[in-house]
């Protein structure tokens, strides 16, 4: 069992500690030793629950059997509180550590000053270092397909957006449905709650029991459980699975869900990594890698929709499409992208405003 | 803005406050006997698994559904009542720890919530994923069809248990002979063993009794909130209501004002995010609840002439033979 938890953790680290030698020994034939830090619990059935799916992905990898093996710290604060986790799992001999969310960027970096050995990724970051390497999914492209079916199945003309913090990842969200919605169906409104929090089921409830009232007829979550769903069926509007296919919970609700795939990642890491190939990398995989899919689409959904939905799939494979083309104007209406011109991936990294349309 | 909309609103206050309510009512009566239990958020987790769990395997039981059809109506009544069960067996680890070993309150507490934390992700390893049956109202739905009915006969028969609860604690603390027993037990554990009472034995019943409230809190987030599991689900409520208790000054009916000014501002929260009120940053909003509930809290305790004061035995360890 390789189930580390944050509280036996320190224990365990002083053991590691008091093992310098075998800490650091590389023999050839030994594992590489990869280490994970997870935001919630890995039955979030959401966020971490897809990154320890690629975890597992990865041991299971015909490839790497045998040759890799992979620890977690599950439920760690995105704050310093992470610095002393990471730097035990560096001081436990894992040579390959992965950061599993926005929030500890800083914290990555400052451990990796002290580890140059130690390879890390951070996930969804921009800071980068010579031995911190970042990497992201085109969650947006999703976003793109789930905004084309909510602008079209909306009759209220508002549809909600549930989000945790206002952190680039989510604000492309919002931007990337509302856009797509509006292709659709131009005078579309897009409701957005920030609950500030990526895990608080309550709370998620709450939210969309709110939007719902306020006349939202669709509602997509960007926070890591199945709970805003749940409500979505029991007021009888629309939703999208977050992270994975969530349809059990809201059979009439759920249209589809975005399914996040880290797997064939972090496999070609940990191959780079065995090859002594690692780089610091900036990679930001998306549909046509893969590493971004949607679930079965609801029966009920209506062949048009279900058409167009496929449409902006199939254009992120060709590259025929891209819901970030101009012009795209911010809330107040000012100008951000030219008729015609394509947002770049650097902009889009960063971007920090809302586009018109959207309620916040 | 019409009456839908606003009642609407009041339904999502009552299923934030709810659970809060619970577990405080709980701690309250702890708290008057003396004990100090910081493991409300373990014990509403132990909770909320057993009372998913238990009404899980009742009606998704195919054998069942035929032998005892009545007994899959009630699942989610049994379910309920295990979270009770099991809140009151793991705030029993805490008793016998405390009350017969001695050992220090907040520590121990403290640990029961790790305890809690974890014992209920190791059970509910195999409930993750699974869509469970919730415990709705048990009036007939015409009652709440028009928006009034629905403002009184709209909820899960949990909300109405909670006001109960908390009118019935106010009621045993203070015109009961057996709440004046508690009550001394927790202002004066020496004189209250001189007199004959059983300090140890009270407090015995304290613990169980706001372990059991705890579980039932916790089902409230598998059962009503919600009906599914997930691990660490209560996110942190356990620690609101140890708050109230505290900033409540140990009363039952400023409890309930504090615990719906909480799920008030935290609605308000909500509302004011969907509808863009975007004039005060999102985190500002999102501290609102707790700042508010801790300043009306502290104005009601300022009003009011003394009285605020903690039982004095709080958090003390009381051995009977030392």
């Amino acid at each position: 069992m390789h189930v580390l938890t944050r509280r036996n953790f320190v224990k365990s680290a002083a053991a590691a500690s008091a093992l310098p030698l075998l800490g650091r020994s590389t023999f050839a034939d030994e594992p590489l030793k990869v280490g994970y830090i997870f935001l919630g619990p890995i039955g979030d059935y959401g966020w971490t629950w897809a990154h320890n799916k690629g975890r597992k992905a990865m041991l299971d990898d015909a490839a790497l059997k045998g040759k890799v093996t992979a620890d977690y710290v599950e439920n760690v604060n995105e704050d310093a509180s992470a610095i002393p986790v990471i730097k035990d799992l560096a001081a436990q001999g894992h040579k390959l550590i992965f950061t599993t969310s926005f929030g500890y960027m800083d914290q990555t970096l400052e451990v990796a000053k002290d580890f140059p050995d130690i390879k890390f990724e951070h996930c969804t970051g921009y800071k980068h270092a010579p031995n911190v390497g970042t990497y992201n999914n085109r969650f947006h492209e999703g976003r793109a397909a789930c905004g084309t079916i909510a602008g079209m199945m909306s009759k209220t003309g508002t549809i909600g957006y549930l989000g945790s913090f206002k952190v680039p990842e989510v604000v492309l969200g919002v931007n990337s449905f509302a856009l797509a919605a509006q292709a659709q169906n131009p005078n579309i409104k897009v409701k957005l709650v920030m609950i500030d929090s990526w895990f608080d089921p309550a709370k998620e409830s709450a939210a969309a029991e709110t939007l719902a009232n306020l006349g939202c007829d669709v509602v997509t979550t960007h926070t890591d459980s199945p709970a805003a769903l749940q409500v979505c069926e029991k007021k009888k509007i629309y939703g999208f699975g977050q992270g994975a296919d969530m349809s059990k919970f809201a059979p009439h609700a759920h249209l589809t869900a975005i399914e996040d795939i880290w797997g064939p990642y972090y496999i070609s890491r940990a191959k780079a990594m065995l090859a002594g190939k690692w780089d610091s990398d900036d990679a930001w995989w998306g549909i046509k890698e893969g590493a971004v899919t949607l679930a079965p689409y609801n029966k009920a959904l209506p062949a048009n929709v279900v058409a167009a939905s496929d449409k902006v799939i199939n254009g992120y494979k060709d590259g025929s499409y891209d819901v970030f083309t101009g012009p795209i104007y911010d809330q107040a209406g000012t100008l951000k992208a030219p008729k015609g011109e394509k947002m770049s991936l650097k902009d889009l990294a960063v971007i920090d405003w809302y586009v018109k349309g959207v309620q916040s | 803005m019409n009456a839908e909309f606003i009642i609407a609103a009041i339904v999502t206050i009552v299923n934030v406050t709810t659970p809060i309510l619970l577990a405080a009512t709980g701690e309250l009566v702890v708290e008057k006997s003396g004990v100090l239990n910081l493991g409300i958020e373990g014990m509403m987790l132990v909770g909320a698994i057993a009372g998913f769990a238990v009404t899980f395997e009742i009606s998704n039981n195919p054998g069942l559904a035929d032998a005892a059809p009545w007994l899959v109506g009630a699942a989610p009544w049994l379910g309920v009542l295990a979270a009770a069960a099991a809140g009151a067996a793991v705030s029993m680890i805490f008793g016998v720890l405390v009350l017969s070993l001695g050992s220090n309150q907040v520590a121990t507490g403290l640990a029961l919530t790790i305890f809690g934390t974890g014992l209920s992700t190791l059970i509910g390893e195999s409930y993750v994923g699974m869509a469970g049956q919730s415990f709705d109202s048990i009036f007939p739905d015409a009652w709440a069809e028009d928006p009034i009915g629905k403002l009184f006969f709209g909820y899960s028969p949990l909300v109405y248990i909670a006001f109960i609860a908390v009118f019935a604690v106010y009621w045993f603390l203070n015109r009961t002979r057996a709440g004046l027993v508690l009550r001394a037990v927790g202002e004066n554990d020496v004189s209250a063993r001189s007199i004959g009472y059983s300090v140890v034995g009270v407090r015995y019943g304290a613990i169980a009794f706001g372990g059991a409230m705890s579980g039932v809190a916790g089902s409230y987030f598998t059962l009503v909130s919600n009906s599914l599991w997930q691990p660490g689900m209560t996110a942190g409520r356990g620690w609101i209501a140890l708050a109230l208790v505290v900033f409540a000054g140990w009363r039952s009916g400023r409890l309930l004002a504090g615990a719906y000014f909480f799920g008030l501002f935290m609605t308000l929260e909500l509302y004011a995010k969907a509808s863009g009120f975007s004039f005060l940053p999102s985190q500002f909003w999102a501290a609102m609840p707790y700042l508010m509930a801790i300043i009306v809290l502290a104005v009601m305790s300022a009003r009011a002439s003394g009285g605020a004061e903690a039982p004095a035995c709080l958090g003390k360890t009381y051995m009977p033979d030392a």
